[in-house]
């Protein structure tokens, strides 16, 4: 099928809506529930609608066991959002994978972000095998080949043309080795990623340097590339992030002004400190948007605020991102 | 033993392409008792590809070394002199003397003539066959010495699925259905209850699904000074 057939869109998602009429794009990020209570989808949802062009929606992450992906999804999009679904090569293989995007498809998924997933070793079903039949480039290219070629991975033809989905994929600019990530980033991008979603940074010389490599390449024209940022919630969280996840840097000077932030109050009165910090964590994460939006070739801003949606509004109102662009 | 097959002759000059000196190396181990990597098949091999790159305009010079164990330090040791005077070696280990020869010589090109390709034995001459995947948690005591991790298509821990047949696998009729095998030994072995136990998921963090395995041994290790990595 042409792409002309499609108005010039891949997949006419919101997210690529906005992206392609040149707005600074805000996505958000929603974690399903270890239960099967549609409700918590919907309350979440709420907390996000109208102050993000599209929420992802994170598939068992951290491999810990949580609702589809997928099933929140279309939840969301019954309350009228556009859902990016995440998908990880950690627990399908790519007939698993195949049949859950013509899935997605048929229920209306227009955004599908392309990851290799946390090894199961962390999460709550630390004895299970992990897939991997697929890495996450294979899974672009993939994706890509259903929509623009109408093939299955196997290369047979799919009856009546293939899900068109808006491809995502991420990037982690803190990991090592730092100089050959902008080149696994272009081969995101010659796999056929439409879009990237950074890692949370929390380093923004480090992310400045990153991009400078990414712009000196070219990429920044041929993928829109959307920051990570996540507000700091505690002191604990910070040094948490800077020392057992992998692949994670967090400047000490955010943690200094999270332990600036509670100085002066009482430690027995936790609920003062829980909400000085809590501001602190907004107030750091709105600077680092305005930082980041200063970067050349930065299309949007991707907000992880993972069981603290309530912080989503503030951010987003304080980063002057509001309203956001309604494109028919 | 850990079984091989040697790679096509035309996949193993294309890895060589642009090389004129070539070391070929073989093992004296698993692969000289599997007949894929000895000192006979690097002869067989040196020769052919001298042959081969000749009538191709692109000679290779071949020569030949075979060491007892690809797999130890003090077994390729000895091969260090040597291999200034080659542009590759092409190894005829298993995929861990290719390895070992990389991180003990980490300034020649070294790469695979062999697929490495199971452990197994060979139940008559001339084949080999898979029994064993080094899962890491051995079950044979629960299946009468025969393995459904190595040998069942499915990896199935609580018996034949429906595609077993006359004894065989419907994935490939040249491959007896371990189930099948566990059942007739069972009931051999008057143990037949045993089989009817539910067996719970595999604690599979113990294979390689748990990340790359290592094993220290306190008891054997030398102190810090006399260690050699």
């Amino acid at each position: 099928m042409s792409e002309l057939a499609h108005n010039g869109y891949k997949s006419g998602s919101n997210l690529e809506r906005v992206l392609k009429a040149g707005h600074f794009a805000v996505t958000g990020e929603l974690g399903p529930p270890k239960n099967h209570d549609a409700n918590v989808i919907r309350r979440k949802a709420a907390l996000l609608k109208g102050y993000v062009d599209t929420v992802n929606i994170t598939d068992n992450q951290t491999a810990i066991v949580r609702m589809s992906s997928i099933a929140a999804g279309v939840l969301l999009i019954q309350e009228g959002m556009d859902p990016v679904i995440q998908m990880t090569c950690r627990d399908r293989n790519r007939l698993g994978m195949q049949s859950d995007l013509l899935g997605a498809a048929a229920l209306g998924v227009k955004n599908v972000l392309c990851l290799t997933g946390d090894h199961q070793s962390f999460g709550n079903h630390p004895t299970a095998k992990n897939v991997h039949d697929l890495d996450s480039i294979q899974l672009v290219r993939m994706v890509k080949d259903m929509r623009d070629e109408s093939r299955f991975q196997c290369g047979e033809e799919i009856p009546g043309g293939g899900p068109r989905f808006f491809i995502g994929a991420a990037a982690n600019p803190f990991g090592d080795p730092f100089d050959f990530r902008p080149y696994r980033l272009a081969k995101k991008v010659a796999a056929g990623a439409d879009f990237i979603q950074t890692q949370l940074i929390y380093d923004i010389p480090r992310f400045r340097e990153f991009m400078k490599r990414v712009v000196d390449m070219g990429l920044h024209e041929k993928v829109f590339i959307l920051a990570g940022v996540g507000p700091l919630k505690s002191v604990g969280m910070a040094k948490y992030m800077r020392d057992q996840v992998p692949g994670m840097i967090v400047a000490n000077e955010y943690i200094e002004r999270m332990e600036a932030a509670v100085k002066h109050i009482d430690k027995t009165d936790k609920k003062a400190r829980a909400e000085a910090w809590q501001q602190e964590g907004i107030r750091i994460c709105i600077e680092q948007i305005q930082q980041i939006k200063e970067i050349e070739g930065v299309a949007g801003i991707h907000i992880m605020a993972i069981e603290w949606e309530e912080a989503i509004r503030p951010i987003v109102e304080g980063a002057g991102l509001l309203p956001r662009p309604v494109i028919q | 033993m850990i079984v091989g097959e040697q790679k096509p002759l035309a996949e193993i000059k294309q890895m060589l392409v642009g090389f004129r000196k070539v070391l070929v190396v073989g093992c004296g181990t698993c692969v000289t008792v599997c007949m894929a990597g000895g000192e006979k098949e690097v002869g067989i091999l040196a020769s052919a590809l001298r042959m081969s790159t000749r009538l191709d305009g692109n000679a290779i010079e071949c020569d030949e070394a075979t060491v007892q164990r690809q797999c130890e330090w003090e077994y390729i040791d000895p091969l260090g002199s040597r291999l200034a005077n080659y542009d590759a070696v092409l190894s005829l280990a298993c995929g861990i003397g290719v390895q070992t020869l990389v991180q003990r010589f980490p300034n020649v090109w070294v790469v695979p003539g062999l697929n490495t390709t199971f452990l197994g034995m060979p139940p008559e001459q001339g084949v080999w066959e898979e029994r064993c995947q080094a899962c890491g948690e051995c079950i044979l005591d629960k299946t009468g010495g025969i393995c459904p991790i190595a040998r069942c298509s499915k990896q199935l821990l609580n018996g034949p699925c429906g595609g077993s047949q006359n004894g065989v696998c419907e994935v490939n009729p040249q491959t007896p259905c371990a189930w099948q095998l566990i059942y007739e030994r069972m009931s051999a072995m008057g143990r037949l209850e045993h089989l009817l136990e539910i067996q719970p998921p595999k604690n599979w963090s113990a294979a390689r699904h748990g990340g790359p395995r290592r094993i220290i041994r306190d008891d054997l290790r030398l102190p810090e000074d006399y260690r050699t990595t």
